[in-house]
This record gives structure tokens, C-alpha cells and sequence, in this order.
């Protein structure tokens, strides 16, 4: 039976990203159809995803699922082989709470950290760092979060392990650094350079690029707001 | 010994709906537990800060030793170590997606937007909290048409996943009806969530941990008396 398989997302999004990884590790063959976000978000997108209109949506057979971490579930579900959850069910759940950690906690403490206006910068700093080092707490001497292979923590926290050294350097800080946080760098590295991932990142240069340009445009609104 | 023969607690307060969501899985599954109740209005207590350490809130599932954080991942985790029927979760991987879809809907948008409601200033504040929280109840009562498949709720012929996330809210949306004076959940407005409101409610495994409006009511204005830092009534 030829089964359809479709991911509509964005090429810079840690979070469509994350589908196509899980579908990665899975084996699982698909359809990639990028989505202009910015201008244009297509027709279909609206259709498959009418509450949040975002990206990613996933396809299956027809039935379209929304929610990056919700699509990881259902594709570790569907497809059996290479297990992205522990079967233990407390592991289970323990992967489950620091995936959502690191989606409710980590992610907008970065994000702000890097945009946050000048006098608020130090505090966002101080609370991003606070999340990384309670994120790397949960490696534990492991290779992966998910153990010796990629599991649900390692694709959640794609942002932190590729795009946040770049998003730093187009911020000019230094949020993520083998001082402060060795383990989790090590892991960083550890994860951007497996196999089964560097094949689905986005280009560094494009990325940089596109980081450098939003953190200008963030500043040019901050220096507009204040004249 | 079983794992599902351990001793198994729950730290809460009567009041969450976060806790309740636990409480209702543990009762839907007949499993006993002890309700180790936190005061938080006077305070987080070293038990709490110790066994949830990253969040320092309710509730907490104390199952043996281990300890499990986060209402919908103990839900899962119910399910999971008791899978005797009734399941919670739906057996299709595409019916529990949805089902977590509404249910990260519910929590990351929906809620606050009903807190929202509460917290609003002024009327223009007021109404405009009510409009958002109200589209919300609209996308609800279309996705509780489009998950019951003509049963009596989200999981079907009995409580599931999604009931629990979404019911374990009628305390809250009650008072909130109560103090703003708006019906949110009406007949005109949402006729099939309404229904399943009392249905949920009468539930054998919900009735006897879903607080009493009235309560809950009296217990929002000695928090929100705190909140402004009056001196509490004398109960």
C-alpha cells in the first residue's frame, strides 16, 4: 500500500526539524513541502492546521497532526523500529518531562536571553543559564540524552544542540560554552555530528544570516521604540 | 514486587485542576493512594521543593520511590503501569494525537486565556478575555463534535485522556461564570459541551474530587485577598 507521508515546514525551524529527525531515526520516507511563513502560509497549511496556523503539520494517509512534540509521539507510535522512548514507563515519562522542559522553559529563556532589550538582558541571561544547567543536570554522564542512541530529549532539544551556538554568535554572547556547561557542549557536539542528524540541519551560513538579521531588525525596533 | 503493587501518593491541593487530572486517573483505574495535601497559599513546603525540585509545583505522583512530575505525563504513566481497562488513552496513534493536540491546546492557550478573564481590568479588558476565551469554547465544542464519534465523550463510551484534561477546568470556569456574570458554556452557545459537562461531572471517578463551586469560589477571593495583601477572614 504506498502510504503518504508529508511534512509542510520551514527550512530554519528546530521544530519542523524535529519531525523530519524522528522520521529520520524511523527510516521513514516523506514528502518535504516547504511553507513561506513569513509571507505566504499556503492554503493547505490553514487546512491542515486551522487553530495555531503553523508549522510543522504532518500527514499521514490523509489525517494531518499539528504540534511538533505531538507529531514525534505519533511517529514513535506508527513506526516501531529504533524506539525514540524508553519502554520503562517512569523512563518514559521522565523523557517526556524534560522534552516538555526544555519546549516550556529552555526555549523561550533562550530566545530572550538573545533578543531581550539591553536592560533586561542581564536577568534573561541569568535565567537561560539557570535552564541549561538544569537541562544538562538530566545527561547524567550520558552519551544522548536518550542514552547511546537519539531519543525524545535529544530531538526536543535540537535547538540547543545546533542553531543556539549560532543564534550566540549572531548575538554576540556566550550562553552555551564548553566553561560553563561542558557536558551539555560535549553533548551539543555530540548531537549536531551524528549521523542521522547533520543530514537534516539547516545550512550554518543561511542560518547565521537569517539569526544576524533578525537581531538587527529586533534592535532597530528597540532604537525606533526609544527615539 | 509488582510495580503496580507499590505504595502510591499524590501531592496536591484540593483546589488544582492540574491535581485533579491525576487523581482521576488513579480512581478510574481503582488504584489507592494517599492525598498528601499542600497549603501553597502559605507557602511551598520543603516536600514539595524536594520532590519537584525543577518546577515546585502540584501535583506530584509518588509511585515507591519514584516521583512524577507534569498532570498529562502522570496521566500517561497511569495508564501505562495500570493498563487494565478502562484505558485512558486511546489505543490508535492518531486518536491519541489528537487527543494530546487539545490537550496542549487546552493548557498552552485555553486556560490562560480563562485566568485571563479573572485578571482582567476595567470592562473593555474584561470583554475583550471573554471574546478570546469564548472562540476558544467554539474550536472545543467543534472538536468534541469531531472526537466523539456520536459517544458520549472525547474518549467514547467512557472518560478518556482528553475528557480529563479538558473537565478538570468546569471548577475554575464556574467560578469564573460566577464572578463575571457571563454564561460561558451555554446552550445556545456550546449544546453538546454543556451536556457533557454534567455528564463528566457525575462521573464515578470525578464527582468525588471535583471541588464545590461554592468553595472554590471562597477560596479564589482568599486568594485573590492575599494576592493584594489583605488580612485573610477569619474561617
Amino acid at each position: 500500500m504506498a502510504e503518504e507521508v508529508k511534512v509542510f515546514g520551514t527550512w530554519g525551524s528546530p521544530f519542523s526539524r524535529r519531525v523530519e529527525l524522528a522520521l529520520k531515526i524511523k527510516g521513514v520516507k516523506y514528502e518535504y513541502i516547504e511553507e513561506d511563513v513569513y509571507g505566504n502560509k499556503s492554503p493547505l497549511l490553514l487546512k491542515y492546521n486551522p487553530v495555531h496556523k503553523k508549522v510543522p503539520v504532518f500527514l499521514h494517509n490523509g489525517k494531518p497532526i499539528a504540534e511538533s512534540l505531538v507529531i514525534v509521539e505519533y511517529i514513535e507510535e506508527t513506526w516501531k523500529g529504533n524506539p525514540i522512548l524508553p519502554e520503562d514507563p517512569y523512563e518514559k515519562a521522565m523523557a517526556r518531562f524534560w522534552a516538555k522542559f526544555v519546549d516550556e522553559k529552555c526555549l523561550p529563556a533562550l530566545w530572550k536571553a538573545g533578543s531581550s532589550p539591553e536592560n533586561e538582558r542581564a536577568k534573561a541571561v541569568e535565567e537561560a543559564c539557570e535552564c541549561l544547567k538544569t537541562l544538562e543536570s538530566a545527561l547524567n554522564g550520558k552519551r544522548f540524552f536518550g542514552g547511546d542512541t537519539v531519543g525524545l530529549v535529544d530531538i526536543a532539544a535540537n535547538f540547543i544542540g545546533y542553531w543556539l551556538r549560532l543564534f550566540q554568535e549572531a548575538a554576540g554572547h556566550d550562553l552555551l560554552s564548553a566553561e560553563k556547561f561542558p557536558a551539555l557542549f560535549k553533548w551539543s557536539d555530540e548531537f549536531s555530528s551524528c549521523s542521522v542528524v547533520k543530514d537534516s540541519l539547516p545550512p550554518k551560513d543561511k542560518l547565521l544570516a537569517y539569526f544576524k538579521a533578525h537581531i538587527a531588525g529586533t534592535k532597530a525596533a528597540e532604537t525606533n521604540a526609544s527615539n | 514486587m509488582e510495580k503496580s503493587d507499590l505504595k502510591v501518593k499524590v501531592l496536591g491541593t484540593w483546589s488544582s485542576p492540574f491535581v485533579m487530572r491525576a487523581r482521576i486517573a488513579l480512581n478510574m483505574k481503582s488504584v489507592n493512594y494517599e492525598f498528601l495535601q499542600e497549603r501553597l497559599w502559605e507557602g511551598k513546603s520543603e516536600r514539595l521543593l524536594k520532590s519537584n525540585p525543577v518546577h515546585k509545583k502540584v501535583p506530584v505522583l509518588i509511585h515507591g520511590d519514584k516521583l512524577i512530575c507534569e498532570s498529562l505525563i502522570i496521566v500517561e504513566y497511569i495508564d501505562e503501569v495500570w493498563p487494565s481497562a478502562p484505558s485512558i488513552l486511546h489505543s490508535d496513534p492518531n486518536e491519541r494525537a489528537i487527543a494530546r493536540f487539545w490537550a496542549a491546546y487546552l493548557d498552552d492557550k485555553w486556560f490562560p486565556s480563562m485566568r485571563s478573564i479573572g485578571f482582567a481590568r476595567g470592562e473593555d479588558e474584561k470583554k475583550a478575555a471573554i471574546a478570546e476565551f469564548e472562540k476558544g469554547l467554539v474550536l472545543l465544542e467543534k472538536a468534541f463534535g469531531n472526537c466523539r464519534k456520536g459517544k458520549p465523550f472525547f474518549g467514547g463510551d467512557q472518560i478518556g485522556y482528553l475528557d480529563i484534561a479538558f473537565g478538570c477546568f468546569l471548577g475554575w470556569l464556574r467560578v469564573t461564570e460566577t464572578t463575571s456574570g457571563i454564561k460561558l458554556l451555554s446552550e445556545a452557545k456550546t449544546p453538546a459541551l454543556i451536556n457533557w459537562a454534567h455528564r463528566f461531572c457525575s462521573d464515578a471517578a470525578v464527582k468525588d474530587v471535583m471541588p464545590d463551586t461554592e468553595k472554590l469560589a471562597e477560596f479564589a477571593k482568599m486568594i485573590a485577598s492575599k494576592r493584594r495583601g489583605e488580612a485573610p477572614p477569619k474561617s
